[in-house]
């Protein structure tokens, strides 16, 4: 009852299916589209040719993509002031203009927390809505949180398509043109660091920062997932951060981990340091240190 | 018996297609009827979706803070329907029960339609369904075995095609007059056990390995998603089966009902013990990752959108496991059938909302969002609970009279009819 014929050479029909298989693969992953991470230098340089035109024809304005590469012997880290800062917000707007979030529906990279003094950094009693006539209020302190960039990340683990990834300068980034949108990510991260495109972004035209970098502040679609990058197209490029740049008050240190006369490696070596949810061993390369 | 040359196979097949389509062209009143309702959902789904899809995630009430809702609740709810297919498998399969052996395939098509339901589910989720290719391999990159979505991608795939070649197999040889292949058939079944309980471990891997949500960050919510699974899934079944006994020949005994009744009273009481040994844990060391629990049960301040619901499946769940432990309760259909209802309500609310929301909510950086599910949200969902139900429906007015014998190749009806009696 079980007999299963064969008429025909198996063995011939086999290699013709698998030839067509492997041919056909092949011309797809070596002519189509691919993940920025592993795309050859010349690939990833056509990719940003395109890139360049495309926005420049979309924004009114000549637009550059930079692929700066990570610095060798570099690896950046961020230290804030907790005692300095005084919530007034002015990095958070400096990072939306800088990095091109979308202004309607509103993305921000950085979410000022305002914290109880009796509390200590606490998270279940902190406020990111605070808006009185002056800051500081009376009895609060201030903790700004976006990306911890940490040594251990919790987001690029889960990406199930590889669109995630950790520099060798340190910088988590992400490839906005093969994101998914499926906000694994953002449910991992316990710092609230991403977030995602849940509408096309609208920037106007004349606020559109055109220096931009591949991993970076170029525009992105909606649906898909972003997050701080240490203004990566202006810190590969030798300068600071946006966030650094504005802050009236100097709360924000950014530098070399691996240089040991930076000032990063003075505040870790000299300051009391502590790094946000220690307990999750996420190890982040953002540090928060109470100078005075 | 014929060779199966490709020129007869695709005769047989031909055969096959011409006599399902007619199958599923012709029907009473109630299946028409049935068959409109769901197409009216289904187009209300593609409408509310094509809508999403044009104007991003941002027509649900999901945003950063409540990043997942209703449809991933859905997707996680489903795949227990799916594992729970096993819970016929085994007492058909292992134990050679007849009263299951005979309803077995019922199971698994509605494991199918359950894994399709899911990866619709996750389809609708995604910000850019476009790229879903980015995860397949070779012209995709799956991230495996780092991410536990690349294994979920895997097992649940497996399992669907695993579950379709077992349900189609037994179905086109029986149409045939001809039993199953059993070197095909008995290894893949045996597969199957292993996978139901792995896709359902996976899924919950899914959420249990994210340290950012101490909600989910606890090594009970594998099994009590195994447990409530077990009950939920032959929830669905058993009023099935009824249905299928009221319009149809099909004889199905009542003691393959009640045992699986039994079954699903043991389920429920592993469920239920296993969330209240997490309810102990999380109130009696009364630490900050309380606030979720809480945010469920009592709701945090001025926000308890969700207690309603939380209440509403303690009581059904309590309710379930109290008519079917009790054998007269269960051997009675009407309260059999309340106790159903109540089980697939109460595991629907408690695995669907009562996991990702609370997961979520406060956010990891103590904001609480009120997330509750939008009107495109409930017609998406809609539409592909619509779609799973039509292609479940259709199955059974295939597999129904194959496994009756009153559709059957006719060439070879006759000479083979006595064969499947004796299967």
């Amino acid at each position: 009852m079980e007999t299963d014929g064969i008429s025909t050479h198996p063995s011939r029909r086999l290699f013709t299916i698998a030839a067509a298989t492997t041919a056909a693969s092949w011309i797809m992953t070596a002519c189509g589209p691919k993940r920025l991470y592993e795309a050859p230098k010349d690939r990833l340089r056509a990719a940003i040719k395109e890139m360049e035109a495309k926005y420049s024809a979309s924004h009114g304005k000549k637009v550059t993509v930079s692929d700066a590469g990570p610095i060798p012997g570099v690896e950046f880290a961020y230290a804030l002031d907790i005692s300095r800062c005084i919530g007034c917000r002015r990095c958070v707007y400096a990072c939306v203009a800088e990095n091109n979030q979308s202004r309607d529906p509103q993305i921000q990279w950085i979410r000022v927390m305002s914290m109880e003094k009796d509390k200590g950094v606490d998270f279940s009693h902190a406020n990111a809505y605070y808006n009185p006539a002056d800051v500081p209020e009376e009895g609060h302190f201030y903790v700004p949180v976006g990306c911890q960039h940490c040594e251990n990340p919790p987001c690029t683990k889960v990406c199930p398509t590889g669109a995630t990834w950790t520099e060798r300068d340190g910088i988590v980034v992400i490839d906005y043109d093969w994101c998914i949108g499926c906000r694994y990510c953002m449910a991992a991260c316990p710092y609230g660091a991403r977030h995602f495109n849940w509408e096309e972004p609208k920037i106007p035209n004349e606020e559109f920062n055109p220096n931009t970098h591949y991993l970076g502040n170029r525009p992105r679609t909606k649906g898909v997932v972003e997050k701080c990058t240490f203004c990566i197209q202006r810190t590969r490029a030798g300068r600071y951060p946006a966030c650094v740049e504005v802050c009236p008050v100097g709360a924000r240190k950014f530098g070399n981990l691996l240089d040991k006369d930076s000032e990063i490696r003075y505040i870790i070596e000299h300051k009391r340091v502590l790094v946000l949810k220690e307990e999750l061993n996420t190890v982040p390369r953002f540090f928060y240190f109470y100078a005075t | 018996m014929q060779h199966e040359s490709p020129v007869n196979s695709i005769r047989l097949f031909g055969g096959f297609a011409r006599g399902s389509l007619r199958l599923i062209m012709r029907g009473n009143r109630t299946y028409v009827l049935w068959l409109a309702f769901l197409a009216t959902l289904i187009v209300s789904g593609i409408l509310a979706y094509s809508n999403q899809v044009r104007t991003g995630l941002g027509l649900t009430a999901m945003r950063d803070q409540v990043s997942w809702g209703f449809y991933i609740g859905n997707f996680t709810f489903l795949v227990g329907v799916a594992a729970a297919a096993v819970v016929l498998v085994i007492p058909a399969y292992i134990y050679n029960w007849k009263p299951i052996r005979e309803i077995v395939i019922y199971g698994e098509l509605l494991a199918i339609s359950a894994i399709m339901m899911c990866l619709m589910f996750v389809t609708v989720d995604i910000g850019r369904p476009d790229r879903f290719w980015h995860l397949i391999p070779p012209f995709g990159h799956l991230n495996f075995p780092s991410s536990i979505l690349a294994w979920d991608v895997v097992v649940l795939n497996l399992y669907f095609v695993v579950n379709f070649v077992v349900a189609t197999h037994i179905l086109y040889r029986a149409f045939h007059g001809r039993h199953y292949i059993k070197r095909l058939v008995v290894p893949l079944v045996l597969l199957s056990i292993p996978m139901a309980v792995g896709i359902h471990t996976v899924t919950a891997f899914l959420y249990n390995g994210l340290a950012a949500r101490p909600y989910w960050n606890s090594s009970i919510l594998a099994p009590q998603f195994l447990a409530s699974a077990f009950c939920s899934g032959p929830a669905i079944l058993l009023i099935m089966i009824q249905v299928l006994r009221r319009f149809t020949r099909f004889e199905i005994q009542n003691e393959a009902i009640w045992k699986i009744a039994e079954l699903m009273a043991y389920a429920m009481f592993l469920n239920l013990f296993l969330h209240g040994a997490e309810a102990f844990k999380e109130f009696y060391s009364n630490t900050q990752h309380t606030l979720y629990t809480r945010y469920w049960y009592f709701g945090l301040g001025s926000h308890h959108t969700l207690v309603p619901y939380a209440w509403t499946a303690v009581f059904c769940n309590l309710l379930a496991f109290g008519l079917f432990i009790v054998p007269k309760a269960r051997r009675n259909f009407v309260t059999l059938n309340i106790g159903c209802l109540a089980i697939y309500a109460g595991v629907y609310i408690e695995k669907g909302m009562g996991l990702i929301i609370p997961g979520l909510t406060p956010d990891a950086l103590g904001e609480i969002y009120e997330y509750y599910p939008t009107l495109t949200e409930l017609r998406v969902a809609a539409g592909i609970f619509a779609t799973g139900f039509l292609i479940f429906t259709l199955m059974l007015k295939v597999a129904v009279p194959i496994s009756l014998g009153e559709f059957r190749d006719k060439e070879e009806s006759l000479e083979v009819a006595e064969l499947v009696e004796t299967r």
